[in-house]
Parts: C-alpha cells; sequence; structure tokens
C-alpha cells in the first residue's frame, strides 16, 4: 500500500477532482435551475388554476333541509309533527372497514339485526357520494355521550339531530294523511334537476295519504351553506348560508273527536266511514277500518312488521273510503227515488202491490224482494222506509236505464269526486255505453232493475256514497269534498257550477221525509237506532251482496263463510231540517245495514252535532262577553 | 501583544498559513456553514409550527433533535481524519452486518422490513450506511492511484452493490439508490474514465424494461404511474401529488401567509410536517420563501463544494465531495417528489422536515464535512 502512495501523482489527482467536482456543480446549478423553474411554473403560470381547486377543495355547498309543514285538525290538534331525533349514521367512503366499525358501535349503542339489515338495504339504495345513511334513529342521550367518548375510533360515524315525522295520532289518520318514508330508489331515478336539487337537504318524501298529495306544500324550500371542510370532511365554519324556508302548514277540515268516535264505533270490524260537513264539503271524518301506525313507515319499516300488513287478509293499508267500491244496495234508493219524482215517472202516493218478487213482462226470471213474501202495498214513502225492492224495480224500469244514469250521474256517482287525496277510484254507475265497452253486451232491461236498488254493476265507495248523500242533503247542490282548509280546490269547475238539479220543493221534502222515517217511524228499517234519538236525522240501509244468490236459492247467513256474508252500509244527515252532516258507513260483511252500519251513522252524527251545539253555546256566551271571544275561539286558520 | 505573535504576522512569515488556525478551528467548527444551518434549522422550526397545525409539540421535540444533532455534529467534527479514514471500514462492516440481521429478526411497517428492535428502541441500519458509504469509498480510492483501474472499480462496485442488495431487500428501493449514488459519486470524483461512465449508463438504459416488469414491486410501479398521471386515481395514489400540486400553486408569488395555508391547515395535504413539508412552505410563503431555502442551501452547496475543493487530502476531499453532493440529491429529491417532479420516496427535506433519526444522519455527515474543513492545513 505504501508502494502505491509514493507512486500517487497528488496535483494530477487534485487537478481531476477539481474537474469532476466542477462537472458536479454545474450538474447541481442545471437541476436547482429546474426546480426554480418548476415552482415559477406552479405558483406563477398556473396560480389561478389552483388557487381555484384548493378553494373547490375547501368550500363545500351543503344543503340546508326545510322543516316539514305541520298538519293540523280543525281544532288546531296536530296530526304530524317533527320531533328532534338524534341519528347515528355512517358516511360509508369514510369508513375503513364497515364490520369492524359496526362491531364497536354495537358495545356502545343498543341495536340489533333488524336495524343493522335495514341499514344494510338503505346503503344498497342509490345515494349520493358521502351520504350519511341512518343506522339508529333515536338515541339516547346516554348512547349520544358513549359515541362522542369514542369517537376517535369511529371514522365516518356521525350522530346529528335530525328532524323526523311523527304522527301523534297513530292509527286514526294512517289512511288519509298517510305518511312520509325514505327517499327510495325509484323516487330518486324519477327526480328532475329541479327537483334533485330541492330535495338535496330532505331524505324522506310524502308516500301516502295528504303527505304525498301535498308534498309540494309541505315539503318547503331548501337551503344551502357555504361551508369549509377539512380533507376529512369536517365541517369547521359556516362562510354563508341561504337558509331554508319551512314548508306551508296543513289544516284540516277533520275533527279528531269525530274521527275517533267512528273509528271505535267501529271496533275493529273491517269498515270505512266518511263524514262530509255539508256547508264546506269539508271531510270531517275518514276512517278505515282495520288500520295501522304509519310512524312504522317513517324510519323504514322492518321486514316482519311490513310482512304482517301486507300478509294480513284485513288489508289494513287498503284505503277502504276512497279505494273500497262496494255494491251500494239500497242506500242509493231515496235518489233513485227522487228520480222517479223529478221525471215525473210515477205518482209518490199511487200504491203498488208487492208480492215479494217482480217480473218483466216477457222474462220468466223473478227479481226478488229481499222480504220473504213482499211488503205487500207500498207507495214511495213506505218503500223507502221499509226499503222495498219491489218498487224499485218497478220505479228503475219505468225511469229506464238512460235517464236513471244521468239523473245518479250528477250525483257523482261513477266518477271521481276530485278529493285531495291520491290513488281514489270512482266506482262503476253503468249505462248503455259503459256496459257495450267494458262487458261487450247490449243493455237488457234486467240490468235496469239491478241498477234500480244499487245491485248488480254498480259500485261506489263510501266517499261517494257520502258525497252523494250530502248532496240529496243539500238538495242536489253538489259539494266538492276537501279535507284540507287552505289550500284552492284542484278542480276548476267549482262546486256551484255543479249545481245542476232543478227539483221541485216538495220533491226534496217527501224524500227527506220518507228518509227520516227510516229512522223515526215504527216501521223504518233503522228505528231501533233512531227511536232514541234527540234530533231528527235522515237515513238510508243497504246491503250488499258479495255472493251472488241463485233463483231458487235462499240467503242463509249461516251457510254462508263469514268473508262472504253481506256487507252492511247506511247513509244519513242531520239534523232534518238543516242539515249539516251527511255520513255514509260501510261494515264490510256486517250482513244487517239498519243493525250494523246505523249505529256507527248515528254515533258520528251525534258526535258531531253536539260539538256544534258546544260551539254555539260559546258563542252566545262569548258574544255576550266580547273580551272573552278570542281565547275561546282557536283560530283554526292560523 | 506579544513579540511571538507579532513576528507571525509578519509579511512572508508563517502567517499565511497560520492565519486557518483560528479560536474556531481549533474547536473544528466551519463558521460560514454553522451560520447557514442554524438559520436553515431556524427556518425550518417557523415552517414546522405551521405544518404541524401550530402545535408547539412538535416544535420542542424537533428543538431537542436539533440540539442533539449539533451535539453529535461538533463531536465528530474532532476526530481525527486520519483515525477515521483507518477505521471506517469497521462501520461498513458493522452496518452490513446488522442489514442482514434485518432481513432475519427485522420489524416491518407497511410492508417493508426495515428496523431492528433494540428492546423498544427502533434503529434503522441503513442509516449507518449513510455515512459508512461515503467514508469506506473515499478511504479505499484514496488509496490506490488514481484515476482508478478497472480492478479497483471493480471492487469498489462490490462494495456498494453488497449493502443496496440487502436495503433492496427490505424493500427499500429509494434509500438503496440513494445510497448507492453516495457511493458512486466518489468513484466518479475519482476520476471514473467517462468510457466507463457512458457505457454504465447505456446499460442502465437498456436495462430498465426488464427491471420495470421483473424488479420492481407493484407499490414502485404505482408510484411511477401515479407520478406520471396523479389525475387517474384522485382519492387514492394520486392525493398527495395532488394536493401538493395545489398547495404549491395556491401559494402564488407571497403565499397565504404564516399559518394561513388552506391546504395545510385543513390537513388537505398528507405528511405535511414531514416529507410534504416543502409545501407548507411553498402555499404560506409563496414562491418567495421557496427561493429564500433553496437560496439558503445553494449557499450551504457552495460551502460544501469550497470545503471538497480546497481539502489538500484525497480523502478529505473525495468525502466533502460526497456528503454535499449527497445533501444535494435530498433536496433534488425531496422538492422534485413534492413538487410532482419525481415519484414518490420517502426522502425528507434536509433540516427542515420532522424527525430525529434523519436528522441525526444528517449532523454526522456535517460533522465530517467540518472535520475535513478544519484540519486542512495539518496534513503534508
Amino acid at each position: 500500500m505504501s508502494e502505491q502512495q509514493t507512486l500517487k501523482d497528488h496535483f494530477r489527482e487534485a487537478r481531476i477532482f477539481r474537474n469532476r467536482l466542477f462537472v458536479i456543480a454545474l450538474f447541481m446549478i442545471v437541476l436547482l435551475s429546474i426546480l426554480v423553474v418548476r415552482f415559477y411554473s406552479l405558483q406563477v403560470v398556473h396560480y389561478n388554476d389552483y388557487v381555484t381547486q384548493s378553494e373547490r377543495n375547501r368550500v363545500h355547498v351543503r344543503p340546508l333541509a326545510p322543516t316539514r309543514g305541520l298538519i293540523y285538525d280543525r281544532n288546531g290538534i296536530l296530526l304530524a309533527d317533527n320531533r328532534a331525533s338524534y341519528t347515528l349514521s355512517i358516511v360509508k367512503e369514510r369508513v375503513g372497514n364497515l364490520d369492524e366499525t359496526l362491531q364497536v358501535l354495537s358495545e356502545l349503542v343498543e341495536f340489533d339485526e333488524g336495524d343493522v339489515e335495514k341499514f344494510h338495504s338503505r346503503l344498497k339504495q342509490r345515494r349520493r357520494p358521502f351520504e350519511a345513511v341512518p343506522l339508529r334513529y333515536q338515541l339516547t342521550p346516554e348512547e349520544i355521550a358513549r359515541v362522542a367518548v369514542n369517537e376517535y375510533r369511529l371514522e365516518g360515524v356521525e350522530v346529528d339531530a335530525q328532524l323526523v315525522r311523527h304522527y301523534p295520532m297513530a292509527d286514526l289518520y294512517a289512511h288519509t294523511v298517510g305518511y312520509v318514508g325514505r327517499i327510495n330508489e325509484r323516487e330518486l331515478r324519477s327526480f328532475s334537476e329541479e327537483e334533485y336539487k330541492r330535495y338535496s337537504g330532505t331524505y324522506t318524501i310524502g308516500k301516502i295519504g295528504l303527505e304525498r298529495q301535498y308534498e309540494d306544500l309541505l315539503l318547503g324550500k331548501v337551503g344551502f351553506e357555504n361551508v369549509e371542510t377539512n380533507a376529512r370532511g369536517r365541517v369547521l365554519r359556516v362562510l354563508e348560508q341561504t337558509p331554508p324556508e319551512p314548508g306551508e302548514n296543513l289544516h284540516l277540515y277533520f275533527d279528531s273527536q269525530v274521527q275517533r268516535a267512528g273509528l271505535e264505533a267501529l271496533n275493529g270490524r273491517r269498515g270505512a266511514i266518511v263524514a262530509i260537513e255539508i256547508e264546506t264539503g269539508g271531510i270531517l271524518a275518514m276512517v278505515s277500518s282495520p288500520s295501522y301506525d304509519p310512524n312504522l313507515f317513517v324510519t323504514g319499516i322492518s321486514h316482519s312488521d311490513y310482512n304482517r300488513l301486507t300478509g294480513s287478509r284485513d288489508l289494513p293499508l287498503f284505503n277502504r273510503a276512497i279505494q273500497g267500491e262496494y255494491p251500494p244496495g239500497s242506500t242509493i234508493k231515496p235518489m233513485v227515488a227522487l228520480g222517479g219524482l223529478y221525471h215525473r215517472v210515477v205518482d209518490p202516493n199511487v200504491a203498488i202491490y208487492d208480492p215479494g218478487f217482480y217480473q218483466l213482462d216477457n222474462e220468466e226470471r223473478k227479481y226478488r224482494d229481499w222480504k220473504k213474501g213482499g211488503h205487500g202495498r207500498v207507495d214511495m214513502n213506505s218503500a223507502i222506509r221499509e226499503s222495498c225492492d219491489t218498487y224499485y224495480y218497478d220505479l228503475a224500469y219505468r225511469s229506464g236505464i238512460d235517464r236513471l244514469h244521468e239523473f245518479g250521474s250528477q250525483f257523482g256517482l261513477g266518477d271521481y269526486t276530485g278529493i285531495d287525496l291520491p290513488s281514489e277510484r270512482k266506482g262503476i254507475w253503468p249505462s248503455r255505453t259503459w256496459k257495450r265497452q267494458n262487458r261487450g253486451l247490449p243493455w237488457f232491461p234486467g240490468d235496469t232493475l239491478n241498477v234500480g236498488i244499487g245491485q248488480g254493476d254498480v259500485l261506489a265507495t263510501p266517499l261517494q256514497l257520502a258525497e252523494m248523500t250530502a248532496t240529496l242533503a243539500n238538495r242536489g247542490k253538489r259539494i266538492q269534498p276537501r279535507i284540507a282548509q287552505n289550500v284552492d280546490p284542484v278542480v276548476a269547475d267549482s262546486a256551484d257550477s255543479k249545481m245542476l238539479l232543478d227539483v221541485a220543493d216538495g220533491h226534496w221534502n217527501y224524500i227527506f221525509n220518507a228518509m227520516s222515517e227510516v229512522m223515526h217511524h215504527p216501521r223504518g228499517t233503522a228505528y231501533r237506532v233512531g227511536r232514541d234519538m234527540s234530533f231528527k236525522m235522515a237515513g238510508k240501509s243497504g246491503t250488499a251482496q258479495v255472493v251472488g244468490i241463485a233463483q231458487d236459492e235462499e240467503y242463509d247467513s249461516d251457510a254462508l263463510s263469514e268473508r262472504n256474508r253481506d256487507h252492511a252500509l247506511f247513509v244519513g244527515f242531520a239534523p232534518l231540517n238543516n242539515p249539516k252532516i251527511a255520513v255514509a258507513v260501510i261494515v264490510e260483511n256486517g250482513e244487517g245495514g239498519s243493525s250494523e252500519a246505523a249505529p256507527v251513522v248515528r254515533k258520528v252524527v251525534e258526535t258531531y252535532l253536539a260539538i256544534e251545539e258546544e260551539k254555539a253555546r260559546q258563542q252566545i256566551s262569548s258574544d255576550k262577553n266580547p273580551t272573552e271571544k278570542q281565547q275561546e275561539l282557536p283560530g283554526v286558520n292560523g | 501583544m506579544s513579540t511571538a505573535d507579532f513576528l507571525r504576522r509578519l509579511p512572508g512569515s508563517s502567517w499565511d498559513v497560520q492565519r486557518q488556525d483560528t479560536f474556531w478551528s481549533r474547536i473544528h467548527i466551519d463558521l460560514p456553514l454553522l451560520v447557514l444551518l442554524l438559520a436553515l434549522t431556524g427556518f425550518g422550526l417557523v415552517v414546522l409550527y405551521s405544518a404541524g397545525g401550530a402545535d408547539i409539540h412538535y416544535i420542542k421535540r424537533q428543538a431537542v433533535f436539533f440540539a442533539v444533532g449539533y451535539c453529535v455534529m461538533f463531536t465528530i467534527a474532532q476526530f481525527n481524519l486520519s483515525f477515521l479514514e483507518r477505521w471506517c471500514w469497521l462501520l461498513y462492516v458493522a452496518g452490513v452486518g446488522l442489514l442482514a440481521a434485518v432481513l432475519v429478526v427485522g420489524v416491518g411497517a407497511k410492508g417493508a422490513q426495515r428496523w431492528l428492535d433494540l428492546g423498544g428502541f427502533r434503529f434503522q441500519p441503513s442509516e449507518i450506511l449513510k455515512l459508512a458509504m461515503p467514508l469506506t469509498i473515499s478511504m479505499y480510492l484514496s488509496r490506490r492511484m488514481l484515476p482508478p483501474r478497472f480492478k479497483h472499480i471493480f471492487f469498489t462496485l462490490v462494495l456498494v452493490i453488497i449493502p443496496s442488495v440487502l436495503i433492496l431487500k427490505q424493500p427499500d428501493l429509494g434509500t438503496s439508490l440513494l445510497i448507492a449514488m453516495s457511493g458512486l459519486i466518489v468513484l466518479f470524483l475519482s476520476g471514473l474514465p467517462w468510457r466507463y461512465i457512458i457505457s454504465a449508463l447505456g446499460l442502465v438504459l437498456a436495462s430498465a424494461w426488464p427491471a420495470w416488469h421483473f424488479v420492481l414491486h407493484d407499490y414502485q410501479r404505482t408510484r411511477i404511474l401515479t407520478l406520471l398521471n396523479p389525475e387517474a386515481d384522485k382519492l387514492g395514489a394520486g392525493w398527495n401529488i395532488i394536493q401538493s400540486k395545489t398547495a404549491i400553486g395556491s401559494g402564488g408569488i407571497t403565499g397565504k401567509g404564516w399559518l394561513n395555508g388552506t391546504q395545510s391547515q385543513l390537513d388537505f395535504l398528507p405528511e405535511s410536517h414531514t416529507d410534504f413539508i416543502i409545501a407548507v412552505l411553498a402555499e404560506e410563503f409563496g414562491l418567495e420563501g421557496v427561493l429564500c431555502l433553496l437560496g439558503l442551501y445553494i449557499l450551504v452547496l457552495t460551502r460544501g463544494v469550497m470545503i471538497a475543493a480546497t481539502s489538500q487530502k484525497t480523502f478529505g476531499r473525495l468525502l466533502a465531495g460526497s456528503i454535499t453532493f449527497t445533501l444535494f440529491v435530498y433536496i433534488f429529491v425531496n422538492i422534485g417528489m413534492v413538487s410532482g417532479l419525481l415519484p414518490v420516496v420517502g426522502v425528507p427535506l434536509p433540516f427542515v422536515s420532522y424527525g430525529g433519526t434523519s436528522l441525526l444522519t444528517l449532523m454526522m455527515g456535517f460533522g465530517l464535512l467540518m472535520a475535513v474543513a478544519t484540519q486542512r492545513r495539518k496534513e503534508p
């Protein structure tokens, strides 16, 4: 080694080294210049691009959900409100391991398999990126605290206060007020650009009933805020805000006392009630029984609950009042009789003889009366009172289907009432045209007879029957049934323009009297219900066949299974001289219109009139004492 | 003034030689370098305060690292160069041994096995090689006839390749390349003939294709692909580059102001207090701040080049050159990486990034540099 060192040429080595060092220095200068150019390019040339990008990073637009409008009955009782609820949600995009997070959460917050299952199904639905998916609603303060303490190991888990729709009346208004539910995939897909924006802060939408009908009004207007967020999406401060506008409140014509009385009077039987306030056309009560608790649907119904509701033979989800189409039976007889008077095809005082059946001149077939052996001599009055079918076979035959159809149509049969609820059905009020189009057959005289007693092809919803009765009580002035008070009618031609019938007063009085005898005459079909009433009421019972009875058979209640028994119907209005309320009731398979349905009508009418009386009394006392007026008349429209 | 002093200062006397023998050179400190380092570390702390989310915690710890680092630097600077030249091979042998041990009993993280666990104290043997490599290669070549002959070149390459391959096996491509480079640069400075250099470069280019397909790991390929097209995977692999470029670009000429960088303060910028700290600087202090920092680095590098150029001993020259160039490579790779010119490799920004281990190695290197600087007149 030392030998080599002696041979070393130090000057040459130093020269070589300096040359190489010079190359290196040059190399460094070049590369450093590249860096300077690079920073110049980023910070000066492309400055604007990157400033924009950093702003976009930092500032996010966040929608602010509007508060959904509340729903009140006519006395200001809440039917639908919004409750603050703390919801535990997960933003999947921020969660590393979902199963692990759920595992950690299960130690802190109570939730069961069902919640997890619902959570996963919500997760599968189409949603906006970074949208929080709820796992559990209604956290207790203790649970909120536990989650907060463990926040550090729960990335992507959020607890936020949300307003959740609540229906304090539970099953009382399930079919009419309806419910809201989580926006589903189909709805999201059907949204227009504008709607997508409107719902950007909202997770629920009206699914059925008024919640759906008045969705636009109730929803309100979405607000927005610009927030500064960090890279994990946590909001640090609000930069700018456009507050949301709450939805409009709905005030309904419903009277919860009347509604409650009706539901209780039905006492769990399958059936429906519709009560109309004649003066306004407002629906006082609309019951479909059995009912269900709409609150189940708001946050997503569990499979077991849903199967229970859809699997039930009693069809609790079905709104019988507007969707149930039943043969109206004898309940249309007063209307048919009025038509006979109007068209002057009969003299009301001329009696016919009823042997218990009716026969057309050239037909073998016997059209039976419900009463075996017949009613004997009957005029129009007793035919209504005692519901004689034979009289109406004759009357219908004399009127003919064309006049009958035209007259009945003016009471709203066979057409939508235009009520402010979705999914209404219109029943069938047959005509020659209808039969040709739908059955492909010509009209037979026998068809006319069946229409005369509300059987055959005739179908009507309880709402239609209530409207018919109200129109009758209103002496032919059609009213437009409505549920919400503060909303302009959707139908263009108003109730007044439908004022149609130029029936003589005497004819009205005649029919009213006959209907009152149904209740109050000892031979009236509903005398047992009407005899001890404190006011006069007009009514008409009806019994509708569920299965056809052959010519030579007789109806035998015991032989028929419960579900094949006749439906019991009753329509009525009161008070007789100054009608205020019209009611239609159906009790499915109840058999006797007068025995089963009439008491329900009476209960509803009595409840309503008692309230009216009470109001009138207060009105008088406050008129005497004007200072109290304000307190005693709660502003229904307020 | 004593007579002796007077005589010493007479023109034509030994003053020219003696003037280096000042207080600073006696305690083996190169004053300009020290001043520059203090300025750099001070600047680094200011940026770190902001990058760490205005948390004094990082500053305290980093200040402790600096204090320890300066002590180590002063200590290393006291070593006699001849002593280092004589015994540095031991460091090399120990380093290679530990690297082999890492592969057998090392502790892993993120799919790589880089640490030795010495009873709770984690230690990366590749750090040893960062010093041992330039020392050993400088020692080996300074004792040969220069420019080196083929046999010596070959042996040098063997010395370079052994630890590099061991580190590559961990796997840690970045460190492996940096360490190999610190050895090869000595070879270059010692006068490696150009024809070898050119043929080696040709060979590297020719082997690039097979290397891409058969040698590189998936994550290494991802890094390179991400660099070429960071937009492809915005939330994944491309996130770091996009965010750091956004931070740098949005800083503009003057910056958003200290502690006001939205990219850094709102956590959009990853690793903002370690590898990506220059992006914080660029966002908050703008191009002006970046040029300040680069200016300081250039002064340090210049000083390093001067020390190398004026050293009288081959060993010192080669060592100083290698250390200076290695520092430059760290600076360039880090800044190039953060600004999107180079793939993302885990290289900290010298004196500014938070972290103790790399700082310690760096300070040791500067200790060596100071030893070279202050002992140049003592050799024959």
